[in-house]
C-alpha cells in the first residue's frame, strides 16, 4: 500500500507496509501509481521500466526523467522500501492470542474534582456515579494484583488519575512508598504518573511528583478566555490564573521534560493552533492539545462541517513549529511526534491499545475496567482487586481487537500510527469496539501527514539543506 | 538518488523478528486519554 501527499512544499511518498518515508520530486510523484500495477501485472526489470515509460508518455516530464524515475523507483521496490506487500495479518492474529500480563494500571484516586469542566467525560470527576476517594487498602490491593497478573513483565506503569487525584494526595504518596518497597523482591519497577488540573499544586506535591512520577501531565486549554470557558471551578471563575504560574514551576522544575501541558480543543475553539502556540509563548515545551470527543447533542462537541478547519490548523501549526525549531527554540507537540528509526515494532503497532488486556482502570472501590474511558458503564465491568478478572469474556472481546479486526483499518495508511484507534470512541459512536470513530481518524491521518512531512522539513534543517 | 531522498525508517518487516516483547509502554499512559497513538512511542529496546 502507498499513500503520497502533498503537504508544505513536499512531495511524499509512504510506503505504509514497510513504513519507508521518501521525499520525491513531482515527477516521481506522478510516476510512482504508474509503476505499481505493471509490477502487480509481473512484469520486472527492463521490461517494467519500458511499461512504465510508454505509460507516462503524455506526462510533462522528459523520457530521461521518466527513465530515471523508473530505475530509482524499481530499486526500492527491489529493497524492500516500496510497493510492499502487507504480510502482518496472521503474525498479528497470532501475537493476539498470546497470554497477555497486565502493565499498566490507571488508578482512579479520586471520583472528585475541584473543577466542573464542562467537556469531563468524568462528569466533573464522578463517572456516572458516586464521589469517592480511594482508600490506601484498594490502592495497595491494585499493585499487588498488577504485581501478581504481570508476569515477567519488568516495567509496570501505573497512573494516579481522577477526577482530580491531589484531592486524595495522601493515598497517592503511601501507594508510592508501598509500590517502591515491593519492587526489588518482585523484580519489577514502576513508572508512576500523574495528570492533576493544578488547583492544589504546591511545592510539596511538586517536591514528591519530581522525585517519584515518570511523567506529569497538567491539564490546561491554552489562551485565557479558552480555558476559562471549559474549565472553571464550580463556582464558575476560570482556572487560568491560578494554574499558569504553577504549571511554568512545574516545568522549569522537571527540566522541560518528563510533563505535558495538556488541552482540549472543542467547536469552540476551532482556531486551536493559537492555543498551542499560546502555551509555547508561555514558555512550555511539552505540549498536548487533543480534540474532545463528546456526544453529537453536545455543543461543544466537534462536527463534520469543522474538518476541514481542523485540518488546516494541523497545517498552522506544524509550519509554526517548523519554524520555532529553525530558531533554535523547538517545541514537542505530543500528537506530531513520530518516531520513524526508533519506532514500535509492528506487533505494537497494530494490535492495539491493550486496553481490556494489558491496561486497566481501577474505580476508587477497586473495581477492575478496560481502561478509564468505560468506567462507570456497567457491562464493561471486569472484575475487581479482591477476586482478580471475573468476567474472561470481556477481557477476550479486547483480545481480539486489533486493526486487521477492523474493516475501515484495514484500508487505512494510518494505521500503524495509531494501532486501530480508541476502543472507548469506537464504542461510544457505534456501539462496538471493533469499528472507527470516523471524525477522530480524519483527524488522526492529518496528524499523520503533518508528523511525516515536519520529519522531512527537519531532515533538510539537520544536514543544512 | 537524484530524484528521490528516503528518510531513514526503521524497517516494520525486520521488527517482526525480534518484536513483541511487551516492555514499551502501554499507549494511553503517556499524555492522551482520549485516543490512540503508538507511532510516537520509542521501543524500548532502541532507548
Amino acid at each position: 500500500m502507498i499513500h503520497q501527499y502533498k503537504n508544505n512544499g513536499y512531495n511524499i511518498v509512504l510506503d505504509v507496509n514497510s513504513g519507508s518515508v521518501h521525499v520525491v520530486d513531482d515527477c516521481v510523484y506522478d510516476v510512482v501509481p504508474v509503476l505499481e500495477p505493471i509490477l502487480k501485472a509481473g512484469l520486472t526489470g527492463e521490461t517494467a521500466i519500458e511499461a512504465t515509460c510508454m505509460a507516462c508518455e503524455k506526462l510533462p516530464y522528459s523520457s530521461t526523467d521518466i527513465r530515471e524515475v523508473a530505475e530509482e523507483l524499481l530499486e526500492l521496490h527491489n529493497a524492500g522500501q516500496l510497493y510492499t506487500p502487507d504480510i502482518y495479518e496472521d503474525y498479528i492474529i497470532d501475537f493476539k492470542k498470546r497470554q497477555t500480563v497486565v502493565k499498566a494500571l490507571c488508578l482512579h484516586i479520586a471520583h472528585d474534582c475541584n473543577l466542573a469542566c464542562k467537556y469531563c467525560f468524568a462528569e466533573e470527576g464522578e463517572y456516572h456515579g458516586r464521589r469517592a476517594l480511594m482508600s490506601y487498602e484498594v490502592g495497595k490491593k491494585a499493585l499487588d494484583f498488577l504485581v501478581a497478573n504481570s508476569g515477567n513483565r519488568v516495567n509496570l506503569e501505573v497512573d494516579f488519575f481522577g477526577g482530580e487525584p491531589t484531592l486524595n494526595f495522601d493515598v497517592v504518596k503511601k501507594l508510592v512508598e508501598y509500590g517502591r518497597s515491593i519492587e526489588e523482591k518482585n523484580n519489577k519497577k514502576f513508572r508512576f504518573t500523574l495528570t492533576t488540573n493544578g488547583v492544589l499544586l504546591n511545592d510539596e506535591i511538586l517536591e514528591f511528583a519530581n522525585k517519584e512520577m515518570a511523567n506529569v501531565v497538567l491539564s490546561i486549554d491554552g489562551r485565557k478566555e479558552v480555558n476559562d470557558r471549559m474549565r472553571p471551578f464550580r463556582g464558575g471563575q476560570g482556572s487560568y490564573d491560578m494554574i499558569v504560574p504553577k504549571f511554568k514551576k512545574v516545568a522549569e522544575s522537571r527540566d522541560q521534560m518528563n510533563y505535558y501541558v495538556r488541552g482540549t480543543f472543542t467547536h469552540n475553539n476551532l482556531d486551536f493552533s493559537e492555543d498551542v502556540k499560546h502555551l509555547a509563548d508561555l514558555g512550555f515545551k511539552q505540549i498536548s492539545v487533543e480534540p474532545v470527543v463528546a456526544q453529537p447533542t453536545d455543543d461543544y462537541a466537534l462536527r463534520e462541517e469543522d474538518i476541514p478547519q481542523i485540518l488546516e490548523e494541523y497545517d498552522n501549526l506544524a509550519k509554526d513549529l517548523i519554524r520555532r525549531s529553525k530558531e533554535g527554540e523547538p517545541v514537542n507537540f505530543f500528537h506530531f511526534m513520530i518516531d520513524l528509526t526508533g519506532g514500535p515494532c509492528v506487533a505494537k503497532r497494530l494490535s492495539g491499545c491493550g486496553s481490556g488486556t494489558e491496561y486497566l482502570a481501577v474505580t476508587p472501590w477497586g473495581d477492575l475496567y478496560p481502561c478509564h474511558q468505560f468506567v462507570g458503564n456497567e457491562d464493561f465491568l471486569m472484575g475487581n482487586v479482591d477476586e482478580g478478572i471475573t468476567r474472561a469474556d470481556i477481557q477476550d472481546e479486547f483480545k481480539c481487537c486489533n486493526v486487521y479486526a477492523k474493516e475501515k483499518c484495514k484500508k487505512c495508511f494510518a494505521k500503524f500510527y495509531c494501532s486501530g484507534g480508541c476502543a472507548a470512541n469506537s464504542y461510544n459512536f457505534h456501539g462496538n469496539i471493533n469499528d472507527a470513530y470516523d471524525l477522530g481518524c480524519e483527524l488522526q491521518r492529518k496528524r499523520v501527514e503533518c508528523a511525516i512531512m515536519m520529519k522531512a522539513a527537519l531532515d533538510e534543517l539537520d544536514k543544512g539543506e | 538518488m537524484k530524484h528521490i531522498k528516503t528518510l531513514s525508517t526503521r524497517d516494520l518487516k525486520e521488527s517482526m523478528k525480534k518484536g513483541g516483547c511487551g516492555e514499551c509502554q502501554t499507549s494511553c499512559q503517556s499524555a492522551c486519554k482520549t485516543s490512540c497513538t503508538v507511532g510516537n512511542q520509542t521501543c524500548e529496546k532502541a532507548k
